[in-house]
C-alpha cells in the first residue's frame, strides 16, 4: 500500500497510472476496431461476435470494470496533472511561449481528452445503451450501426472524435513507453512510428466505417 | 605583520608532507563540531574544502556571490587535471611532475608546496573518480590521458572539453550532500565585504546580502578564502564577469601579504576583440596550435583577404623564431610574439589585434573530415562568436589575460599572514610560480580543498583555541560599520561616469603598461594614471538606485574600487622585479635573441606586500626561495 | 511590460552585450539598470537566463543566452524579454529569478556518497567508453532552468532526469540508485514543479541538447524503485 501512495503521490507515479491505463484502453480499441471491422463481412459475422460476448454473462463485467477503472484513474490523474501544470506557472509569458517540438497530438491531449470523454459518453448511449439512438434495436449491432450512420450529423461527429482518437493515441502510445520506462533510447527521441502505426489503425478503422455506411457501401 | 615563515617541514622533499601530517595536532573528533569554518567561495577549491570540512565533522559556513556553487569560475575549464598515475607507463611520476612544474614556473614557486601538490594529485583523480566525474575512458574501460604544454608524458585526465564543469560538479554535489546532512550552512547571493580580525586572529567576515543589501557579520573560528583569481583587473579577461579580487584584497588591507601579484598569465589563443562594447575574452583550446599555423602579413597594411596573400607573403613568425618548438612555443612566448607582431602593425583584422591560426594545410593533409573530428566543436564555437567558417579561411587568434599565479601569500599550511586566515586555491599564490602549466589549476584547486587546507586547519585549530566572541565585539562592530560607510560613499557620489568605463579605462591602463611586456618607463607611467583614476573614480563615479535591493551596479563598483588599488600594486610589483620569469617579461631583461631573462641571484624569492594604509606605498617582504631538488636552469625553445 | 530602445547595436555584439550597452545608456541618464544574470558568458555557468521573443534562450539551438549574438536578429527589430515563469522559480528583480530549486533536488539525493579520502584507486572501476559517454551526454547539464522555462507545465524533469541518468549510468552511482530516484522526483514535486507531458520543448530548449531519453531513465528507476526494489530505498527516501 505504501508503494502504491508513493506512486500515486508523486508527478512521475501519475505519469506511469496514466500511461498503464492508458494502454489497456489502447489494447481494447485495438479489438474493437478489429471487430468493428466485421461489419464489411455482413450482419452474421458482427452480430454472432456480439451474442458470443453477451452470451458470457456477467463476465463481461469484468473487462468492464476494468476499463471504468482504468478510464476513471486516468480521468483523475490527467485533472490533477494538469492542474499542477498550471500551478507551476501561475504568471503566463507575456509574449507568450513559443511551442518548438510539440506535436498538434501533445498540444491536444488534455482539451483533446476531454472531448473524447464526452464522444465516450455519448457512444455509449448511442450504440450499447441505445437511448441515443432513433432506431436502436437490442441484440443487433449491424442493424444498430447502418440506420445510426444515415445521419450526417452523426456521421461528422464520429469522424471528428475518431480523428480527436487518433491524435490521442499519437502522443499517449509513444508517451506511454516513456513514462513506464521501456521506450529504448534513441538518436531521435521524438521520432514514433509504432504510436504512428496504432494510431492510423485506430483512426482509419473506426472511421471507414460511417464513411463506408453513409456512402452506401455496407447496407 | 607577522614575519613570512613559511613553516616547510625539515627532511627529504618526499617525506615532508607525511611527517608533517604526523606531527601536526589533531582535534578531537567530538570536538570537531564544536569549531565553525568559514569558508567564503564555492568553485573547486572553497566547494571542496567545505564538504570535506564538513565530513570531517566541523561546523561549516559557505559564502558565494551566485545563486548557486555550481556556478563558480572553475566551471569554465576546458581541458583536464594533471595527475602523476603513469597509468601510461611513460615514465610519470610524481618526482616528474614535481619537477616540471617547478621548471614551468620558472623557478619562481616553492618546492615543498608543489612537491606536495604532485603527491596529492593522485588521490584527486581516484575522488573525483568515486563521486561519479565521468572522466573520459578508453574502449576498455581504463581512464583516457592526454598531453599537455609543458611535460613530455601524457597524465592529463578529462572529460571531453569540460573538465572543470565535471570536477566542480563533483565537489558541488559533495557539498550539497553535506548540506542535505546539516554540515554545512550555504549563503547564496552573499558577498564577503570585509574580514574581521580579533586580537590578531581572523575571525569572520562581513557579508553583505545581494538581494535584501543587508549587512552582516559571521563569526567562526577560521576564515578560509577560495574566491578564484584577479584577472579582471584588466577589464578583458577570459574570466567570469563576476570574477573579483574583493575578497582577497579587503583581506590584504586586514594585514594578509599578498604575494608577486604582477604574475598574470595570458593565453596565446583567444578570439579577438571585436568592439568597444566587448565584454569578455573567450579562449579557444590551446590544442588548436597542434594542427594550425601561426602567421602574418609580411606587409604593413595589407588589405587583401587571407587566402589572397601569397605564400611569400606571410610571416610565419613562430617557426621562423622558434624552428624547434614552432607553432607549440609554450603560452608566455607565442603570446609575446603575438603581441610583437601586432606591435610592429602587421596585426589582422579590426584594429589590427590579431594573427591568423590557419588550418589550409593541416585540412589539405589530413582532409576536413580529420580536422572535424579532432577541433569540431571549437570550429563551432568560433563561428558562432565571429560568423566566420575557419573551414574556409583561417581563424584569428589573440593573446587574453587568462590566470593569475599570484595571491595571497600563504605558508606551507595554506595560512596567511593572519592567523586564522586560510587561502586556497588561485586566491593564494603557492604552487604555480611565476608561470602556471596547462592543466594544473584545476589539480591545484581540488589539492588544496580536498587533501591539504583539511588537514592543516586542524592544526591551526588545536594549538590557537580560538575563544567566543560575539557580534557585538568592538571590533566586529567597527568593520561592520566601515563597510556600510563604504557603500553608502559609493552610492553618495552621483557622478558622470559609469563603473564600466573606469573599470574599462583601468583595463586599457593594465594591459598596455603591465600586460604582456613591461618596461619601467611604461610601469611608472601606470603607477602615476592608476591613483588619478583612482581619485576621479571616488568623486565622479555613478552608482544608481539604492543599497537596500539587488543592485548589480552597486556590488559591480565595490569591485572596480578594489581592482583600482590591486593594479597600482601589480605595477609596482613589477616594476621592483627586474627581470623577466614566466608570466612576468621585463622588455629590459632579455636575451640577445629576445628571450626571458631570469635574474636568479637578486630575485629568487616571492615577493610579499604588506598594506600600509590608503595611498600610501605597499612594503615589499621577501621569502628567499631555495632549489635544492630542481636545479635553477635558463628555458629554452629553440 | 517597458520597451527600451537600444541604437548601435552591431552584429558582432553579444545578446548580453547588447543588454550591458542598454544598460550602459541607462546609468549615464542615471537610471536604474535592467539586472539579469549572467558570468561566465562562455555558456557553461548557466547563470543566464532569458526568455527572448517567446523562446528559451532565444532563436540559435543548443546556445545558451550568452553565445547568442545579435546576428541573429534583423536591424529595427522589437525584442521581447521576460525572466523564466514558474512557481518554483520566484522573481528576485526584473530578468532575475531564484533557481535555489535546483540545488535543493541535488541535495535530495544528487550525488554520490564517497566521503574525502575513502577512494580505492580510479582505474579499478572499469567503465565502457559508451556507458561514460552517454552519461557525459547527460552530466553536460547547465542547470540554467531553460527546460522549466519552455515547458508548458512548468516541469523540472529534464534536469531531475539528467543528473539521474549521470549517476545511475555509472557502476559507482549504483548502491544508491533507486532512493536517488525517488528522493530526487519527491523533491521536485515538494518545489512546485509541473509533472511531464512529453511535450518535448525541454530537449529543444536545452542549450547542451540534453535528451529527453533521460527522463525516460529517471522514470524507470521510479517506477522499479517503488515497485521491486525493496523496502530499503522507499525507507531511505521517507
Amino acid at each position: 500500500m505504501n508503494r502504491l501512495r508513493l506512486l500515486w503521490d508523486s508527478s512521475v507515479g501519475k505519469k506511469v497510472v496514466m500511461a498503464v491505463s492508458g494502454l489497456i484502453w489502447v489494447a481494447y480499441l485495438v479489438t474493437h476496431v478489429l471487430a468493428n471491422l466485421l461489419v464489411f463481412q455482413g450482419p452474421g459475422k458482427i452480430n454472432a461476435y456480439s451474442a458470443l460476448l453477451r452470451g458470457t454473462g456477467g463476465a463481461l463485467w469484468a473487462p468492464r470494470l476494468v476499463l471504468i477503472g482504468a478510464l476513471v484513474l486516468h480521468v483523475i490523474a490527467a485533472a490533477q496533472l494538469t492542474g499542477r501544470g498550471q500551478e507551476a506557472r501561475p504568471v503566463a509569458y507575456a509574449a507568450g511561449r513559443r511551442p518548438h517540438a510539440s506535436t498538434l497530438a501533445a498540444r491536444t491531449i488534455r482539451w483533446g481528452g476531454a472531448l473524447i470523454l464526452l464522444f465516450l459518453v455519448y457512444h455509449v448511449l448511442h450504440f450499447t445503451v441505445g437511448t441515443a439512438h432513433p432506431d436502436f434495436v437490442e441484440g443487433n449491432p449491424y442493424q444498430n450501426v447502418i440506420t445510426g450512420f444515415r445521419d450526417p450529423v452523426v456521421v461528422l461527429v464520429y469522424l471528428v472524435a475518431m480523428a480527436g482518437v487518433g491524435l490521442h493515441l499519437y502522443h499517449g502510445v509513444w508517451s506511454s513507453g516513456r513514462s513506464v520506462g521501456i521506450s529504448p533510447p534513441s538518436p531521435r527521441p521524438l521520432r514514433r512510428s509504432l504510436a504512428l502505426v496504432l494510431a492510423l489503425l485506430v483512426w482509419i478503422g473506426f472511421s471507414i466505417i460511417p464513411i463506408a455506411v453513409y456512402a452506401g457501401l455496407v447496407r | 605583520m607577522r614575519p613570512l615563515e613559511s613553516r616547510v617541514p625539515s627532511g627529504p622533499i618526499e617525506q615532508k608532507w607525511d611527517k608533517h601530517r604526523f606531527e601536526m595536532k589533531l582535534v578531537n573528533p567530538a570536538n570537531k563540531r564544536k569549531y565553525t569554518v568559514l569558508v567564503v567561495g564555492s568553485g573547486l577549491a572553497g566547494a571542496s574544502a567545505a564538504a570535506t570540512l564538513s565530513e570531517l565533522g566541523y561546523n561549516v559556513k559557505c559564502f558565494f556571490f551566485h545563486d548557486s556553487p555550481r556556478r563558480a569560475h572553475s566551471i569554465a575549464a576546458q581541458g583536464g587535471i594533471n595527475a602523476a598515475k603513469n597509468y601510461r607507463n611513460d615514465g610519470d611520476s610524481i618526482y616528474r611532475l614535481f619537477y616540471d612544474t617547478v621548471k614551468g614556473g620558472d623557478f619562481r614557486s616553492r618546492e615543498a608546496n608543489v612537491y606536495r601538490l604532485a603527491q596529492v594529485s593522485v588521490e584527486i583523480i581516484d575522488q573525483c573518480v568515486a563521486q561519479g566525474v565521468p572522466f573520459a575512458r578508453e574502449y576498455g574501460g581504463l581512464l583516457a590521458n592526454r598531453s599537455f604544454g609543458g611535460a613530455q608524458v601524457s597524465r592529463t585526465f578529462y572529460a571531453r572539453g569540460q573538465t572543470g564543469q565535471q570536477l566542480l560538479l563533483g565537489a558541488y554535489q559533495q557539498l550539497e550532500k553535506e548540506i542535505g546532512r546539516g554540515g554545512v550552512t550555504v549563503y547564496p547571493r552573499t558577498e564577503m565585504l570585509d574580514l574581521i580580525v580579533v586580537d590578531g586572529q581572523a575571525r569572520g567576515i562581513v557579508t553583505r546580502d545581494t538581494v535584501s543589501g543587508r549587512i552582516s557579520s559571521h563569526l567562526g573560528d577560521a576564515v578560509v578564502l577560495g574566491t578564484g583569481g584577479y584577472g579582471n583587473v584588466f577589464y578583458l579577461s577570459t574570466n567570469a564577469k563576476g570574477s573579483n579580487a574583493t575578497a582577497i584584497w579587503r583581506a590584504h588591507k586586514r594585514g594578509a601579504a599578498f604575494a608577486n601579484p604582477c604574475y598574470t598569465q595570458i593565453h596565446p589563443t583567444c578570439i579577438p576583440v571585436s568592439g568597444e562594447y566587448q565584454s569578455k575574452l573567450t579562449l579557444m583550446s590551446e590544442s588548436l596550435r597542434n594542427d594550425g599555423r601561426v602567421w602574418v602579413p609580411r606587409q604593413k597594411g595589407d588589405q587583401r583577404r587571407p587566402e589572397q596573400i601569397p605564400e611569400n607573403e606571410r610571416d610565419y613568425y613562430l617557426e621562423r623564431k622558434y624552428p624547434s618548438f614552432g607553432n607549440l612555443a609554450p603560452r608566455d612566448i607565442a603570446s609575446r610574439a603575438a603581441k610583437e607582431a601586432c606591435d610592429q602593425g602587421l596585426g589582422v583584422g579590426e584594429g589590427g589585434l590579431g594573427v591568423y591560426l590557419d588550418f589550409a594545410d593541416a585540412i589539405k593533409r589530413l582532409g576536413e573530415q580529420t580536422i572535424r573530428e579532432r577541433y569540431g566543436n571549437l570550429f563551432q564555437m568560433y563561428q558562432r562568436i565571429t560568423d566566420e567558417n575557419p573551414f574556409v579561411g583561417p581563424m584569428r587568434i589573440y593573446p587574453a589575460v587568462h590566470y593569475t599565479m599570484g595571491g595571497l601569500w600563504v605558508d606551507y599550511n595554506l595560512m596567511s599572514t593572519i592567523p586564522g586566515l586560510h587561502v586556497i586555491g588561485e586566491a593564494n599564490f603557492s604552487d604555480h610560480g611565476a608561470n602556471r602549466l596547462g592543466a594544473s589549476a584545476l589539480m591545484q584547486g581540488l589539492a588544496d580543498g580536498y587533501f591539504v587546507l583539511p588537514a592543516t586547519i586542524g592544526d591551526y585549530l588545536a594549538s590557537s583555541k580560538p575563544g567566543r566572541i560575539d557580534t557585538d565585539h568592538p571590533d566586529v562592530r567597527q568593520a561592520e560599520t566601515e563597510v556600510t560607510e563604504s557603500t553608502s560613499k559609493l552610492l553618495g557620489i552621483k557622478g558622470k561616469r559609469t563603473v564600466d568605463s573606469f573599470h574599462r579605462e583601468l583595463g586599457k591602463i593594465m594591459w598596455d603598461h603591465c600586460g604582456m611586456a613591461r618596461n619601467a618607463a611604461g610601469l611608472q607611467r601606470a603607477l602615476q594614471l592608476i591613483p588619478e583614476l583612482r581619485a576621479e573614480f571616488w568623486s565622479n563615479v555613478n552608482v544608481p538606485g539604492s543599497h537596500a535591493e539587488l543592485n548589480q551596479a552597486l556590488e559591480k563598483a565595490g569591485r572596480v574600487a578594489d581592482f583600482l588599488e590591486l593594479g597600482e600594486l601589480m605595477c609596482a610589483d613589477a616594476l621592483h622585479r627586474e627581470e623577466s620569469c614566466g608570466g612576468h617579461f621585463r622588455e629590459e631583461y632579455q636575451t640577445g635573441d629576445g628571450e626571458a631573462l631570469r635574474n636568479d641571484e637578486l630575485f629568487a624569492y616571492a615577493a610579499a606586500w604588506e598594506y600600509c594604509g590608503a595611498n600610501q606605498p605597499e612594503r615589499m617582504h621577501r621569502e628567499p626561495l631555495g632549489f635544492e631538488y630542481v636545479q635553477l636552469a635558463q628555458r629554452s625553445y629553440k | 511590460m517597458v520597451e527600451y530602445d537600444a541604437g548601435d547595436i552591431g552584429p558582432d555584439m553579444s545578446f548580453l552585450e547588447m543588454l550591458d550597452v542598454v544598460n550602459e545608456r541607462l546609468m549615464e541618464r542615471g537610471e536604474v539598470p535592467i539586472a539579469f544574470d549572467h558570468d561566465c558568458r562562455e555558456g557553461i555557468c548557466g547563470s543566464c537566463s532569458l526568455m527572448i521573443n517567446g523562446v528559451a534562450h532565444g532563436p540559435e539551438r543548443g546556445t545558451a543566452t550568452c553565445q547568442l549574438h545579435m546576428r541573429s536578429f534583423a536591424d529595427g527589430d522589437t525584442i521581447s524579454v521576460e525572466p523564466w515563469r514558474a512557481r518554483a522559480f520566484p522573481i528576485v528583480k526584473d530578468l532575475v529569478v531564484d533557481r535555489g530549486a535546483f540545488d535543493r533536488i541535488i541535495q535530495a539525493g544528487g550525488y554520490i556518497t564517497a566521503p574525502t579520502g575513502s577512494a580505492r584507486d580510479a582505474n579499478t572501476i572499469l567503465i565502457s567508453k559508451d556507458t561514460v559517454d552517454t552519461a557525459m551526454d547527460a552530466a553536460q547539464c547547465i542547470a540554467c532552468g531553460a527546460c522549466v522555462a519552455a515547458c508548458p507545465n512548468g516541469s523540472a524533469s529534464l534536469f531531475t532526469a539528467s543528473k539521474i541518468t549521470h549517476l545511475s549510468l555509472l557502476p559507482q552511482g549504483q548502491p544508491e540508485r533507486y532512493g536517488r530516484a525517488l528522493r530526487m522526483v519527491a523533491q521536485m514535486d515538494i518545489e512546485h514543479f509541473g509533472g511531464c507531458t512529453l511535450y518535448g520543448e525541454c530537449q529543444e530548449a536545452c542549450p547542451k541538447e540534453i535528451s529527453i531519453d533521460t527522463i525516460t531513465r529517471m522514470n524507470r528507476d521510479f517506477l522499479r524503485a517503488t515497485l521491486s526494489q525493496g523496502h530499503g530505498a522507499i525507507a531511505r527516501a521517507e
